[in-house]
């Protein structure tokens, strides 16, 4: 903050820092995008919870082998998956200042995130196409 | 990580209490934040007991009288003493507010009055308002045209004039900055709401031909984006204004030139 330490620069200076990053605007754009698909997306996949519920492996299976069911499923995992990533990068550039920490808990994310969006493609294309 | 508990230099100790005299019938306790930078000592709370029939009724009115009257070491700003200047603005039972409009009938209990949140303290209640004041001289609030000057006046239709209302009422009392947690955290790069409440008003102005470079310079994750809708700023602006509202609308601009 202002006059802290030895840091001779002008206060204006110090607002201006390394000047615009000129993004940040593609990422709003994406969080609120997902956000939309995510609300329908969410009431389909408590239907799809609640008729599964009990069912057994066999009848999972031939649920998400309709292409409608497979395809909304594969929906809500990317939009579910790009609204976490960025939430939670959002949340780590809040609260993480250092910037060593804050790159690794940055990369981190995107790792996670990623991975487990992978992970749950692949589980549902499993179901849909697996013999 | 960011620092959710206060360093221990930081940390508040009971300071003096100040009686009224004896007989005093409409007593009212202010404790008030207390720091000084000509010691060592970690910052304190005072009370002072405050004789209302005495007294005008706002907080500034006691303020000023426990100044003249108490102890005439409390230090704070205060200039117009009518909520047009801004400059005492302060922590006042809760939340930031002016405290010569804040009546003292309008807080239960004691007037619990401290400075701005985290913002560094200069002393008691004045607290260091240079980074505020830097990033509203970033925003540029001056009309910047390239067309050729006209003779008069730059012209403006009414209905562009009432885009301004809402906006040109600020008066830099920095509550709403100071109110924002996400200010707290990242105000060496987040604006905040009060300079992007004035970088709006210029950006809608009619008359302004550098709504482009307006906007370039504010699109950052930071600058712009730490913006996540906490609304501290609308609620506590002592003017009534909605920078909140103007933020929103500075990402629509932001939207709209993308598609």
């Amino acid at each position: 903050m202002a006059g802290s330490g030895n840091d001779m620069r002008t206060p204006l200076a110090r607002v201006l820092h390394l000047g615009s990053a000129k993004s940040g605007t593609q990422d709003h754009i994406r969080q609120r995008l997902t956000a939309v698909a995510i609300a329908p997306l969410s009431i389909f996949f408590l239907v799809l919870l609640v008729a599964l519920t009990g069912a057994d492996y066999e009848t999972a299976r031939a649920w998400l082998g309709n292409p409608l069911v497979g395809i909304l499923a594969l929906c809500l995992v990317v939009a579910a998956i790009v609204h976490m990533r960025i939430g939670m990068q959002i949340v780590i550039e809040d609260y993480v200042i250092a910037p060593g920490a804050k790159h690794l808990s940055i990369i981190a994310n995107t790792f996670f995130s990623y991975g487990v969006g992978l992970a749950c493609l692949y589980a549902v294309l499993k179901l849909a196409f697996g013999s | 990580m960011v620092q959710f508990t206060l360093p221990k230099n930081s940390k508040l100790t009971e300071g003096e209490t100040f009686k009224a005299a004896p007989g005093t019938k409409n007593v009212k306790r202010f404790r008030i934040y207390r720091w000084s930078p000509d010691d060592t000592a970690n910052p304190r709370i005072d009370t002072y007991e405050v004789d209302l029939d005495k007294c005008g009724p706002m907080v500034l009115d006691a303020l000023i009288k426990i100044k003249n009257e108490i102890d005439q070491t409390l230090t704070f700003r205060r200039s117009c003493r009518e909520g047009i200047c801004g400059s005492c603005a302060m922590n006042i039972d809760g939340a930031n507010t002016l405290a010569c409009t804040k009546g003292i009938d309008e807080c239960k209990g004691d007037v619990k009055i401290y400075p701005l949140p985290h913002m560094p303290v200069i002393k008691d209640l004045v607290p260091d308002l240079t980074n505020f004041y830097a990033q509203h001289a970033f925003v540029e609030p001056w009309l910047q045209t390239k067309s050729a000057e006209p003779e008069k006046e730059w012209r403006q239709s009414h209905e562009d004039r009432e885009k301004l209302d809402g906006l040109y009422e600020c008066i830099l009392c920095a509550c709403c900055s100071t109110s924002c947690p996400s200010y707290w955290w990242n105000g060496d790069r987040y604006l905040g709401p009060a300079a992007l409440l004035q970088a709006y008003r210029w950006l809608i102005d009619s008359r302004d031909e550098a709504t482009g470079e307006r906007l370039d310079d504010l699109e950052d994750p930071f600058r712009l984006y730490r913006c996540h809708t906490i609304m501290n700023c609308a609620k506590t602006c002592p003017k009534g204004l909605n920078p909140a509202k103007a933020i929103a609308e500075i990402k629509k601009m932001m939207v709209e030139r993308q598609a």
